[in-house]
Parts: C-alpha cells; structure tokens; sequence
C-alpha cells in the first residue's frame, strides 16, 4: 500500500485527491493543509466576508465525504520537505512519510518591495488568513486605499463598500486592467467602478506608504506625490506562485514549481499541480503558468493520474474565464490580446447602455479566433466548438443566437449586433 | 520559509466562522425609506388598535389607515430603498441579519406568525374559551373590501385570504425591485401576484356574490383533495348538486388540469409552471419568503428525509382518495367511520398543520419551501413528472462553476446545485421549482433555466 501525501487543500490538490482515491482505492491519501481542515472555495472569500454565505456555504463538499473516502485531512503547516528521506516535517504534527508527494501550495499576493508594505493595516487578499486579518484591519477604517487593479483588486473594493468604507485605487495602468483587457472593454469596466463610487486613479503608482509611528500604516504617498490618508492598504498586484516551501529545497523552481506535461518535479515522486506550477513548454521557451479556478481542476486530476503511474499529458484545451466587474459580467473564449494583433481583425459591439458589449476576433483569413463578451452570458460548449472546428467568422454571424447563455426573457439584441458588427467587415 | 505568523496561525473557522466585520455607518437612509417605515408602523398601530377598539366598523378610512397604510408603507420601503443600489445581486449582510439567520428577531417573528395560525384555526373554540375579540375586530376592518367584492360581511377565512392577498402582493414589489435587472423574476413575480390576487382571493368572492359556489381554479387534486372527494368529505356533491352548470364545469376543470394540463405543461415547461407561476403556496414562498430562502437544508440527508416525506404524503393523499370512492359506492358499507377519521386527519395533520403552521410559521426559522419540499402532493406528482417526463433542465455552462456556492445557499429548495455545477452536469431535480434564483445569484453565469427541445440530452 502507498502513501500519497498532497500539500494544500485548494481545488487542485482536493481534485487530485479524489481522483487518486477513484483510481487507486488501495492506497492511503493524506491532504495538508494549514489555512482550513476542510477544502472550501476561494473564490468564494468575498461572498463570505459580505455576509452572502456562511463559511459553510462555501465548502463544496459535505464533510462527511472525506471520511468516507478515506481521505485523511490534516490541519498543520508543511515546514520541509526531505526529499531524500521521503518525509515530510509538519509544524506541530511532526514527521510524515510518503511515497508520493504532490505540491499544491497555490499563490501569495505580489509585493514588489514598496517600502512599508510590511507595516500593519497592509495586506493581500488570498486566503482565509488574509479574511481573518481584514476582520480587525476594517475596524476604525475610514478610508481604504487599495494598490493594483485586478479581479482581486475590484472584489477587495467591493467588500470594503459593503462596510461603507470609501475606497481609492492606485493602478499603474491607463485604464483599468488594460493589461489584459482590450481597450473597449477597459474603458466600460472603468466606467463602472467610477459609477459605484469608487475614487479610481488611473496612471498612479504607489510610492510609499507611511508609518503612523506605531508600525501602521497611516497614509500612502503616490508617484505624484500626493499623499492619501488611510488606515487599511490593500495590495491587489497580482499573484505570484507560492514556492515558499521548496526554495531551499532541490526541487527546481522558476516563477513556479517547474514541472513537465505531467506534473513531475525533476525530483522523483514528486509532483506539483495548480497555482504553483510552471509547466515546462518544450518549443517556444514561454512557460506555462495559469492560476485560476478551471485549470487548477484540470491539473490536479491529471496529476493524479501521473502519481498513480498513468501515462497522461496535460492537455490545457482552448482557453476560456469568466468574472464579475461589480455587477457587470465578463466571459472570454479563446486568447483574447489586450492590443490588437497583426493578422487579426477585432469586431466590437457596444450596447447604448455602455454595460454591454461583445468582441469578435478573426484572422485574416476569416477564421473565427476569440472572443470576449460583457455584461451578457454565452454558452460554453457552442464557442468553445465554433473556435476548435475553426469556423468561419460568417458562419459564427450566421449562428451567434445559438450562443446565448442569458437567464430566460433577457433582452437579445442579435440584430443589432450582427448590423453594427457586419459594417465593420 | 514560511513567516511566522502563518505559522502561528491556528483560527478555527469551523467553528468560529466569520461573524459581521465592523461597519462604517451606512449613509444613505433616505427620506423616503424612512417615511415608508413610519406608515409601516402607523399600519400595524392602525390594525392592533382597531382590531382591539372595534374601530372596524368605521368603513374604508379604518381600513386605509391600518392595512391600507401597511401596504402602501411596504411597498414603498422596497421601493425606496433598492431605488438607490445599482441593479444586481444584492445579498450584502444577509448572514448577519438576525431575522434572517435564525436570531431572536426570528424566532420572535416565528412565534408570532405561529400563533396567528392557531388562533386562526381554533377560532370558534378560543373565542368560547373567552379569549379577547382582537381578531373579530380585525376582520371587521377588511369588511368594505368583503361587501364590495362579495356582497356580504367578511369572515375569518376571506380576512385570511385578505392578509395573504396582501402579503405577496407587498413582497411581491420587493421581489421585483430586488431582481429588477432580470426579467425572469419580473415576469414570475406578476404572474404569482396576478393568479393570487385574481383568481384565488376576487373571483371567488365574485362567484359567491354571483349565487355560485367558492371554487379556486388555481387549486385541484390532490393539493386541494376536497374538489375530488365525494360525500361529506369534500366538495364535489356540493358542486354538483349546488353548481349546475357552473358547477359541472368547476369539476371537469379541475380533472382536466391535473390529467391533462399538468402532464402537458409540465412536459413542455418542467413543475415551474405551478410552483414558481400559479400556485398560492408557490406564490407566498417567492414573494413573503424570499428573505428566507438560504435557510433550507442542503445535506443529502435532508434530500432524504423529503422524498420519504413527500410520497408518502402523496401515497396518503392517493389512498384516501380510493378509500372515500369505495365507500362511498358501497354507501358507507365499509370503512365508514375509518375513512371519516382518516381524511379528518389528513385535513389537521397536513394542510392545517403542515401547509399552514409549519409551512408559512417556520419561514423565518426552516425557510419558505417546507411545506412545498417536504410536504405538497401536487409537488410530488409534479416532482415525478419533471424528473422523468419534462424537457425542463438547468443547464451548466461547461467546466466554468468555480464551486463558490450561492447557486446552493439561495436554493429555497434545499438542492445542492453545486454538487451538479461543479461536476459539469445539468441539474434534473424532481423537486426544482424552477425559481431561477440559482441561476441569478450565481456570479460566473454558469446556469440556465432551459425548456429543451425534447426529453433526450437533458443531463449533460
Ligand atoms: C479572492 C480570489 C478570487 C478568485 N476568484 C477566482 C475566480 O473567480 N475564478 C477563477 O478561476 N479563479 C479565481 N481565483 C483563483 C483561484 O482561486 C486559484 O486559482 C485556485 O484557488 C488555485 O488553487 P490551488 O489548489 O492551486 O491553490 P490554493 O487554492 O491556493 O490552495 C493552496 C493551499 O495550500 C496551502 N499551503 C500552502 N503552503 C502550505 C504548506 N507549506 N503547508 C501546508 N499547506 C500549505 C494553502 O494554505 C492553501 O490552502 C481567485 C483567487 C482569489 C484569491
Ligand atoms: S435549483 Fe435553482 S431554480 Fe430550482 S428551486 Fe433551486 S434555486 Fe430555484
Ligand atoms: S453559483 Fe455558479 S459558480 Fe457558484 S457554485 Fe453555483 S454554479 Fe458554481
């Protein structure tokens, strides 16, 4: 009988867990974690603190399935990991012994070394540990200054309205998370966060921020100089791959935990899945790291099969995401550039209202590509499939009713878009 | 390494959880929510005074002073106060609100509407008993309505229809302001007001007024059993003798609508047509229920218990059924007083005491399907139909769940939606009223509420 132990008790390293215990009904799994006993919805952090859901709610799984799948759960915090003797040291728990290992450590908030980002009334928001400290760091908190414009970034400024704290952001960007988002779809998601009321300040680095004497923070000054008064800073820059556990290890790392197609470290039984790993591309020499909800399902059950000895390859499919600006929905399908592309034609409609649009990417050559879709819901499969079979942008026009997802009697506007989208042909 | 801190940290959420984090006072109370409010208080002040002073009799100004400004006050306070909030899911600090997670103001609402029931119900026997006239006199009050629209003087059972009629109505306009970025809601909300309001509170009092029996087309076997129920126990020699014409075509609708409309449209639209569109039960749960929709039980073990509940409920409802017809054609011959006691008992124990004392009094406490999850036999019969006859699903969009579990917590069905979002599959529920608020919550657009094209492909 083997013993797999996974860290982490995030959706990779749980999925991972319940797939190895499908495949392989014999051996013994143990999960660690030190955040939670049980696994429950990241994601879900911001509905918790709104008061949307008990902490309960967001655990996907009735507790009553671990034992039943003899999953063992542990409470405590990995500290080493000694690959030579294939033992793990826990922090309170002592020793434990395994045969395999799989990393699931996730992500930390970036900080990229902004001086006092270590004083009190500073943190990120990633985990339960962060929702724990933002419980006392609201208190006395007129007005919050959050750095980073991002999903986070707008979900920490959502929960910090919803204690009525006014709340100003620092993002280093022209517009809000133009980074990543095409400038149409930036402009209307700025829009709406000025329209919540939210003090957006596009362009502004955070320089420093101050020490009210005591080890607090009291103010941040921004790269204009300009000082705001806060007592809570949230720093929302992103994520980076929380390698904290293996760095003085001889596990190799790179921004992540570097693993091949399988998920195998270049340590033997040693694997690492989800946020944390960076899986080694063989052409191209651009790494492959992704960190969200999705893939980290996908990695942590193909993982699984390759700890239980299956010969698999990770196969990451057409990219896709979904989120929530405020109350405005987001979908993209494909790889959608911020800036448009050689070689590619962008097709753009925006409803009147400015709380709706939709983006259409072909080649040149009339390939359907990608497609971004605001504040209106589209149906999975029927874009995923026009982007696989490599449709024509005409036949996408022709059948764009088929990919309507929105809840029933929303109000369709094909033909609108088809009009305003065909001119632009 | 790892830092200190998250070393040392040892918070215990299972336990804990996360209570309500401190607040900046909330700025915007308007003048309008505030006005609302006192008209609400004014109203309840107006209905205990003149339901206690015997003012009822003071004609359509009592009336407007008391439930007139109850419902004005109501429905403005939704107005006023989701006018300012940007259109969306708005569920901030429901966990936190004692009403609505089970705190004292709960059980005290609870209690309160517990009592109402029991006094409603053995309202002759306490009134012997010597209890205080305060009902009488509340009933008085809703008199100018009675005679306008029946044409005699109310009793206890128009004054509840009264109250209910009143109830959705006021929640209703809650329930659209609430959801007024989804047509959906919208739509379904007027029709449950409409069919509440129309046909089972005005036109049965228009049929009385008329020299016709009481008869509610939106209530038929085994929901309401008496419409098919021969002898003393029901209503249908009334109907007969009593109806003539009318009377005839009250019976042949409602065989016609559970024999033939309700596989029909439940084939085409899933139980939602009923539950979620039509029915009074339905239409207090989504209008007066909505704030309690998150307390349901989502454990398997509570899906277990409902499906024993509910058939044997039905099997209840179906036996008696048969044992009246026997007899009835053996001419008491058999079983005569055993078919007496058991659809007496069937008439306390589940629609008095179920439908009614657990069914609407524990809203605050188990939710506000209870009665529809655990209990309806129309539920149940419309349950088997959606599972296995209907093109109705709730389709998940691909692998996009990210498991945060709203679907779940505002299911007022207690179904685990997640469970199926989360795996990929389609949600085929026998007990899924199709309120669609699973799909409205849920923050990546993973839901749908589909009528499919036929019956195949519905899972996946
Ligand atoms: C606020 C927020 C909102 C998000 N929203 C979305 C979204 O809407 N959609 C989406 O796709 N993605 C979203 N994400 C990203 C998504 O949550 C992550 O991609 C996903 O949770 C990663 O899963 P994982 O299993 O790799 O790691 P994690 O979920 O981070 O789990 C890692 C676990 O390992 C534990 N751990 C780490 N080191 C140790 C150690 N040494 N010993 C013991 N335990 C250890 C950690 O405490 C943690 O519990 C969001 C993330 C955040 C923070
Ligand atoms: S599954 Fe969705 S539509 Fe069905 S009852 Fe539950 S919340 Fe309503
Ligand atoms: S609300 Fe949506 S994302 Fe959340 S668990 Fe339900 S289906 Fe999944």
């Amino acid at each position: 009988m083997k013993h797999a132990v996974i860290i982490g008790n995030g959706v990779a390293g749980i999925t991972a867990a319940r797939r190895l215990r499908s495949i392989e009904p014999e051996w013994r799994i143990t999960v660690i974690s030190g955040e939670s006993r049980y696994h429950y919805s990241r994601p879900a952090l911001m509905y918790l603190f709104m008061g949307h859901m008990r902490y309960a709610d967001t655990k996907p799984f009735e507790d009553h399935v671990w034992e039943e799948d003899r999953i063992e759960l542990v409470r405590d915090w990995v500290i080493e990991i000694d690959a030579d003797a294939s033992t793990l040291h826990l922090h309170r728990s002592g020793k434990l012994g395994y045969d395999k290992l799989l990393i699931a450590t996730g992500s930390k908030s970036n900080k990229f070394g902004w001086p006092g980002q270590d004083l009190k009334r500073v943190q990120g928001l990633y985990d339960l540990m962060d929702l724990h400290q933002l419980h006392e760091n609201v208190r006395g908190t007129r007005q919050a200054v959050i750095v980073g414009g991002g999903l986070i970034g707008i979900e920490f400024g959502e929960m910090l309205h919803s204690c009525n704290i006014p709340v100003t952001f620092l993002v280093r960007e022209k517009s809000y998370w133009d980074n990543v988002l095409p400038a149409e779809e930036s402009a209307m998601v700025s829009r709406i966060i000025r329209e919540a009321g939210f003090d957006l300040r596009l362009e502004t680095e955070l320089k420093e921020i101050v020490d009210d004497g005591s080890g607090a923070a009291c103010a941040v000054v921004t790269g204009q100089g300009e000082r705001i008064d806060t007592q809570l800073v949230g720093l929302t820059a992103g994520v980076a791959p929380n390698t904290d556990l293996v760095r003085e290890s001889n596990i190799e790392t790179g921004r992540g935990i570097l693993v091949d197609w399988s998920f195998r470290t270049n340590v033997p039984n040693i694997f690492a899945a989800g946020d944390c790993a960076e899986i080694v591309t063989d052409g191209d020499g651009r790494n492959l790291i992704q960190q969200v909800w999705y893939t980290g399902k996908m990695q942590g059950k193909v993982a699984a099969e390759a700890m239980a000895g299956r010969d698999v390859r990770y196969d990451p499919g057409i990219w896709y995401n979904s989120a929530k600006f405020l109350d405005l929905e987001y979908q993209t399908y494909g790889f959608v550039s911020n800036l448009p592309q050689p070689g590619q034609v962008n097709l753009w409609w925006e409803h009147p209202s400015g709380r709706k649009g939709l983006r259409l990417i072909h080649s040149e050559t009339g390939e359907f590509l990608a497609m971004n879709i605001m504040g209106m819901r589209a149906r999975h499969k029927v874009c995923e499939g026009w982007i696989r079979d490599k449709r024509s942008i005409e036949f996408v026009l022709d059948h764009l009713e088929d990919a309507n997802f929105d809840t029933e009697f929303f109000e369709r506007h094909d033909p609108e878009i088809l009009e305003t989208v065909r001119s632009q042909m | 390494m790892i830092e200190l801190p998250i070393l040392n940290y040892t918070y215990d959420e299972e336990q804990l959880g996360f209570p309500e984090p401190p607040k900046m006072p909330d700025p915007s109370i308007g003048v309008g929510e505030r006005i609302a409010t006192g008209a609400i208080a004014l109203g309840i002040l107006g209905v205990l005074l003149c339901g206690l002073a015997g003012f009822g009799r003071g004609g359509w100004w009592a009336i407007g002073v008391s439930f007139g400004l109850l419902f004005a006050g109501g429905s403005s306070l939704s107005w006023f106060r989701f006018r300012d909030t940007t259109p969306g899911i708005r569920h901030d600090h429901t966990m936190f609100r004692s009403v609505q997670r089970r705190g004292w103001i709960a059980w005290g609402l609870a209690i309160l509407i517990t009592s109402f029931y029991i006094v409603f119900y053995w309202y002759a026997e306490l009134q012997n008993a010597g209890m205080p006239p305060l009902l009488e006199g509340m009933i008085r009050l809703v008199d100018p309505v009675s005679f306008a629209l029946q044409g005699v003087a109310a009793d206890q059972y128009f004054f509840y229809g009264f109250i209910y009629t009143l109830a959705i109505l006021v929640f209703g306009v809650r329930m659209i302001m609430k959801y007024r970025h989804n047509r959906y809601h919208i739509i379904r909300t007027i029709s449950v007001s409409f069919f509440q309001l129309g046909i089972a509170f005005m036109l049965p009092g228009i049929l009385r007024r008329l020299d016709q029996p009481e008869f509610y087309f939106t209530y038929f076997w085994p929901l309401q059993p008496k419409y098919l129920w021969p002898g003393e126990a029901g209503k249908l020699s009334g109907l007969l003798e009593g109806g003539g014409v009318i009377g005839m075509f009250m019976i042949g609708f409602g065989i016609f609508a559970i024999l033939v409309a309700t596989p029909l449209l439940t084939y085409f639209f899933g139980k939602r047509w009923y539950c979620s569109w039509v029915c009074g039960c339905g239409g207090l749960a989504e209008t007066l229920g909505d704030p309690w929709r998150q307390l349901s039980d989502k454990s398997t073990r509570a899906w277990r218990v409902e499906r024993i509940m509910i058939y044997s409920v039905l099997l209840a409802v179906v036996l008696i059924t048969i044992l009246l017809w026997t007899n009835y054609y053996l001419s008491q011959g058999i079983l005569g007083s055993f078919s007496r006691i058991a659809y007496k008992t069937y008439g306390f124990v589940i629609l008095n005491m179920f439908a009614g004392v657990i069914g609407v009094g524990f809203y605050p406490i188990m939710g506000s399907r209870v009665w529809c999850r655990f209990g309806c036999p129309m539920a149940a019969i419309l349950g088997i139909l959606q599972r296995y006859f209907s093109r109705f699903r709730i389709t998940t969009n691909g692998n996009q769940c990210m498991s945060c579990g709203n679907c779940s917590t505002y299911c007022e069905m207690g179904i685990d939606v997640r469970a199926y979002a989360q795996s990929g599959e389609n949600i085929v529920r026998a007990s899924c009223v199709g309120c669609g608020v699973c799909a409205a919550v849920c923050p990546r657009g993973v839901l749908k509420l589909e009528n499919g094209s036929s019956l195949h492909g519905r899972y996946s």
